[in-house]
């Protein structure tokens, strides 16, 4: 289950964001991300921010499917 | 996010899948009503071998509600004077014998929300009484115990706490003798919120692979990829192929938030049976937003599963849609018998608009 | 699954369908899906069947118009039911689309729109500026339309009794040469559609689920644009994908019809915002309402002259051609993915709901 997708966070509003889908934008609640910042990405599901998606963490899951698909 | 839906890197994946695949039947199942959305919607079975075989399990949080939830639901909403709101997944499902939607068609009021904050701030701005039908996996629970700690002292809201976790439920289907299973796509917005630990501790339990995966065509490919690199190497462990959005430790906070206003209880799965520590209930403390301690609604007799229907076999991969006898005529999604048949996300469903 | 066993089962269903109709009206079954297609087809269609010598094309083919044939003249006559809320919303209102919907009912049957009625069923208490803003949008369309509106009728119910305006509009039209009909696609034709799909639905969905975009309802009237491609020739099937949008009209066509619509899905044009919106809150942009777009079939000699003559029209900048006219499997839309995949496209229930699994 679950539909969460990214967003970029555009400005913070007390317990919610403005986020943007690639054009698209809401106020989520970022209650349970509260350390996110203008900039950052988000995941969100059911009107929620549920994980700061780290740059670094993309960067990896890049790395990991190099990885996987040479090895193979 | 191009290259997990590219179609070059499909086909290199296919490929390298082919390549490792061994001659006997290998059973992958998830249990996440968007990984099977994920599979039928861009035909991944058809592109797969034929011997590794995807079976879908009891990912549908709808689908495993139980009828007396939902009866218990429909009864409130039309005999008390107050607001049901619900998430749209649950709007159409059957309890014992109708649902939310022909309650709402029969004059009741039912509201659709997108998230529970919605429910929160209509009871800010009446004097009804506003209760939440509260479902979903651990993916939704952190946003619903977060508006419980916000608003329990709102005196008129309150929710109906029909949440399901599913590493138990991974746990019985395979302690399950006959439910044959060789790997498992965890889910991955699940993960976002409980890490990926849980899922160690079943591979080693079970000697089964795990792998965390993500919900475009290729992230799904590549999990079924690293299934079958375990497999053959023998070395059944936790990997996550999904680390742009679930990290090892999860979301440290939501988990927080979920202890503090939620604890375990066993709880029915609807076609299934009662599976051990698997459901939530909010804590003493929070008594006070319980739906179903506040309003005296009696539900005389609930039903499950219509006889004959398949659903429960269905969602715990022992049989297909296909080999139940109402599936696609006296059951259908405009006039369903079952559950699986109303979700989106239910086996049922897509077999029935997919296949 | 056999599709052989779908499809019998399914149409067996159709045909049984009028004891499966629920006993209370539901929203589901206005919303252009499956449930709304059981309770035409097999309750409103037959109770309304009345057969006449003037009727070329009667209320059993659910043609987007039914067709009077005078020998000399066959005229197309069509009427509609509007009601919207809210009733002004970005791209359009209430008013223009009571009358675009009945004129491209016309235009898409091959009929040139030559005069509109109206009945306006007004709440008590509805605001007058409202009324005025409605007829104003109204007039706007059939003048750029050039059709007059030549009847019609006002009631006032009492307050709580409906909701703020119901428009009801019906049209005749002339057929110009041949009519367009919905049973008419051949295995070979080309799949056309006059440009993005989900326009309306989705912008409403934004609207109503408070998200910010630049969505607006794509509602548009085409008669115009299709006296173009008439002169072109070579269309043998159209629908405006109103209700329910893509799937449950493409769906219809290829029943009707009696082939396979194959059709590629990355040809298929989305507004990206919209596509994401769809992912967000999962509601298929291929499932939600159009109200100025045509799903066609063309002869494929005719197929880029079509394709052109839209694209330089500015109701259909964004034509595509999406696919091709087979023979098997009958009466179904088969879907090739992005990825290679395939799959049959079915029909959806009916009022789609953001969900959160």
């Amino acid at each position: 289950m679950c539909l969460a997708i990214p967003a970029e966070v555009k400005k913070i509003k007390g317990e919610y964001a403005l986020v943007d889908f690639g054009g698209l934008k809401k106020d989520v609640k970022i209650v349970l991300t509260p350390e996110v910042k203008v900039g950052d990405y988000v995941l969100v599901h059911a009107g929620f921010s549920i994980h700061e998606m780290d740059k670094e963490e993309a960067r990896e899951s890049l790395e990991l499917w190099k990885e996987i698909l040479s090895t193979t | 996010m191009l290259e997990f839906r590219d179609k070059t890197t499909t086909e290199a994946l296919i490929k390298e899948i082919r390549k490792i695949s061994p001659e006997n039947n290998i059973k992958v199942m998830h249990v996440c009503g968007t990984h099977e959305m994920t599979i039928t919607r861009w035909g991944l079975r058809g592109l797969l071998p034929k011997n590794i075989k995807l079976i879908c399990g009891p990912g549908c949080p709808v689908c495993v509600t139980s009828s007396s939830e939902i009866d218990f639901a429909i009864k409130l909403v039309k005999e008390k004077d107050v607001i049901l709101t619900t998430f749209g997944d649950m709007f159409r499902v059957p309890g014992t014998g109708s649902s939310l939607s022909e309650a709402k068609s029969q004059g009741a009021d039912v509201r659709v929300i997108y998230g529970i904050d919605e429910a929160a701030k209509i009871a800010t701005k009446t004097e009804k009484q506003v209760v939440h039908f509260s479902i979903g996996f651990e993916t939704t629970v952190p946003s619903i115990a977060s508006e419980i700690l916000e608003s329990k002292t709102l005196k008129n809201f309150s929710i109906i706490c029909s949440h399901r976790l599913i590493p138990p439920a991974m746990d019985y289907l395979l302690s399950s003798e006959d439910i044959e299973i060789d790997g498992f796509i965890c889910p991955g917005h699940v993960s976002t919120i409980i890490g990926c630990e849980p899922y160690g501790v079943l591979a080693e339990k079970f000697a089964k692979p795990m792998v965390v995966g993500g919900f475009e065509p290729n992230d799904m490919l590549l999990s079924i990829l690293m299934i079958l690199k375990q497999i053959k190497a023998e070395r059944p462990e936790v990997e996550n192929e999904y680390t742009r959005a679930a990290k090892k430790e999860g979301n440290i906070l939501a988990k927080k938030m979920m202890n503090d206003v939620f604890e375990t209880c066993d709880r029915g799965w609807r076609g299934i049976g009662i599976i051990p520590n698997s459901g939530l209930r909010l804590k003493d403390e929070f008594m006070e937003l319980d739906g179903e301690k506040k309003f005296k609604i009696e539900i005389r007799k609930s039903q499950d599963l219509r006889p004959g229907c398949k659903c429960g076999e269905i969602m715990k991969g022992k049989a297909i849609p296909q080999d139940c006898r109402y599936f696609g005529k006296a059951c259908t999604p405009e006039n369903p018998i079952g559950a699986c048949i109303v979700s989106a996300e239910g086996p049922c469903y897509i077999a029935y608009n997919y296949s | 699954m056999e599709t052989g066993t779908a499809k019998r089962t399914k149409e067996e269903l159709r045909k049984k369908g009028s004891r499966r109709i629920p006993r209370t009206i539901q929203l589901s079954q206005g919303a252009g899906g499956s449930m709304m297609e059981a309770l035409i087809e097999n309750l409103i269609a037959k109770r309304l069947d009345i057969k006449s010598s003037f009727v070329g094309s009667g209320i059993d083919k659910l043609e987007d118009a039914g067709i009077i044939d005078l020998g000399d003249i066959k005229l197309a006559f069509t009427t509609d039911g509007c009601t919207v809320d809210p009733m002004f919303y970005p791209g359009g209102s209430l008013g223009s689309l009571s009358v675009g919907a009945t004129i491209n009912d016309l235009a898409v049957m091959g009929a040139k729109p030559i005069a509109i009625s109206f009945g306006l069923i007004l709440e008590e208490g509805l605001p007058l500026d409202i009324l005025e803003r409605t007829l104003d949008r109204m007039s706007a369309v059939c003048k750029e339309s050039g059709v007059p509106i030549i009847t019609g009728d006002t009631k006032v119910m009492e307050k709580g009794k409906v909701d703020k305006l119901v428009i009801n509009t019906a049209g005749i039209g002339i057929i110009q040469g041949d009519i367009i009909s919905d049973y008419g696609a051949q295995p070979g034709d080309k799949i056309l559609v006059s440009g993005t799909m989900g326009d309306h639905g989705m912008s409403l969905v934004a609207l109503r689920f408070g998200f910010q975009s630049n969505l607006r309802s794509d509602e548009a009237p085409l008669w115009h644009m299709m006296e173009q491609l008439l002169n072109i020739g070579g269309i043998t099937s159209a629908k405006d994908a109103t209700r329910g949008g893509f799937s449950p009209n493409i769906n219809e066509l290829a029943r009707k019809s009696n082939v396979c619509f194959y059709v590629y899905e990355d040809k298929i044009p989305i507004k990206p915002e919209a596509k994401r919106l769809g992912e967000v809150l999962g509601i298929d942009p291929l499932s939600t309402a159009c109200e100025g777009k045509i799903i066609m079939t063309v002869e494929p000699a005719k197929a880029d002259e079509i394709l052109e003559t839209m694209r330089h029209h500015k109701y259909g900048k964004e034509a595509a051609i999406i696919g091709e006219v087979r023979r098997n499997p009958k009466g179904q839309v088969m879907l090739e993915t992005e990825v290679g995949g395939r799959k049959a496209l079915h029909t959806p229930v009916g009022e789609l709901y953001p969900r959160i699994c």
